[in-house]
């Protein structure tokens, strides 16, 4: 999976750069999470700008990681939705469960408080 | 009102590899719909969702995994209906559980349920060597 991760200081950015985000590269994703997690990063922010296709598995992924990040005391925020991917979200009700930020710049600010 | 006769039959294997282009052939049918006056994007990103649902769960609970099992996919456009097939070659999964919406955060399970959000008819039903999950839509 194409992903760019970067330490931001109050949060680290994954910026997933595929097209689609699905059963096939989603364990991928949650690899990495946990491999951050294990060094006590527990606040992120993923990055969907690029991201136009989100399958349950996607979903799923992500919500694995907020789970483990609230676990932590920590967080797992979300930007760049475009917006079927936001429908997505919307339809399955997780919209209620993650802060979504227009952009990371956003998102990062937000941690920084 | 839509006129298009379409049959696509692809045979992929059990990999989730090949979502990514069961999925666009998904996409593309909706975008090539002759007379369709619905949101075109909208039918897109459905056709894409449920037949990567559809697939996956046919790799990952009926198949198990095994590389070397096949899926079926059948898509066929009569008389404004949409019909998709995908048959696997494996012991089948328990369809009537994952039918309710899940709980925000559970991390498995949605895609049944999206399955039947958007489509108007979805079944399960066993063949003489697997099982065929059905789901249809009047366009």
């Amino acid at each position: 999976m194409n992903l760019q991760i970067e330490d931001k200081g109050a949060a680290v950015l994954m910026a997933v750069q595929e097209e689609r985000l699905d059963a096939h590269n989603s364990g991928e994703l949650k690899k990495h999470m946990l491999k951050l997690f294990e060094e006590g990063k527990n606040n992120l922010i993923v990055d969907l700008q690029a991201v136009r296709f989100v399958d349950s598995s996607g979903l799923g992924a992500l919500v694995s990681g907020f789970k483990n990040a609230s676990s932590r005391n920590g967080n797992l925020k979300l930007s760049g939705l475009q917006l079927q991917v936001k429908s997505m979200f919307e339809l399955t009700r997780l919209h209620r469960v993650f802060e979504i930020y227009t952009d990371s710049g956003e998102a990062l600010a937000s941690f920084q408080q | 009102m839509i006129t298009d006769r379409i049959a696509v039959d692809i045979k992929v294997p059990n990999q989730t590899r090949y979502l990514r282009l069961i999925g666009h052939i998904g996409e593309n049918i909706a975008r090539t719909l002759r007379d369709y006056s619905g949101d075109r994007e909208k039918l897109a990103y459905d056709l894409n969702l449920v037949l990567t649902e559809a697939m996956a769960n046919a790799i990952q609970h009926a198949n198990v995994g095994d590389p070397t099992k096949e899926v079926h996919i059948e898509i066929s456009i009569v008389a404004q209906c949409l019909i998709i097939r995908v048959y696997d070659f494996g012991i089948g999964f328990d369809v009537k559980q994952y039918v309710e919406p899940r709980h925000p955060l559970d991390e498995h399970g949605r895609g049944i349920y999206l399955m039947h959000t958007i489509m108007d008819e979805v079944s399960y039903q066993p063949t003489e060597n697997g099982h065929v999950l059905e789901m249809s839509k009047n366009l």
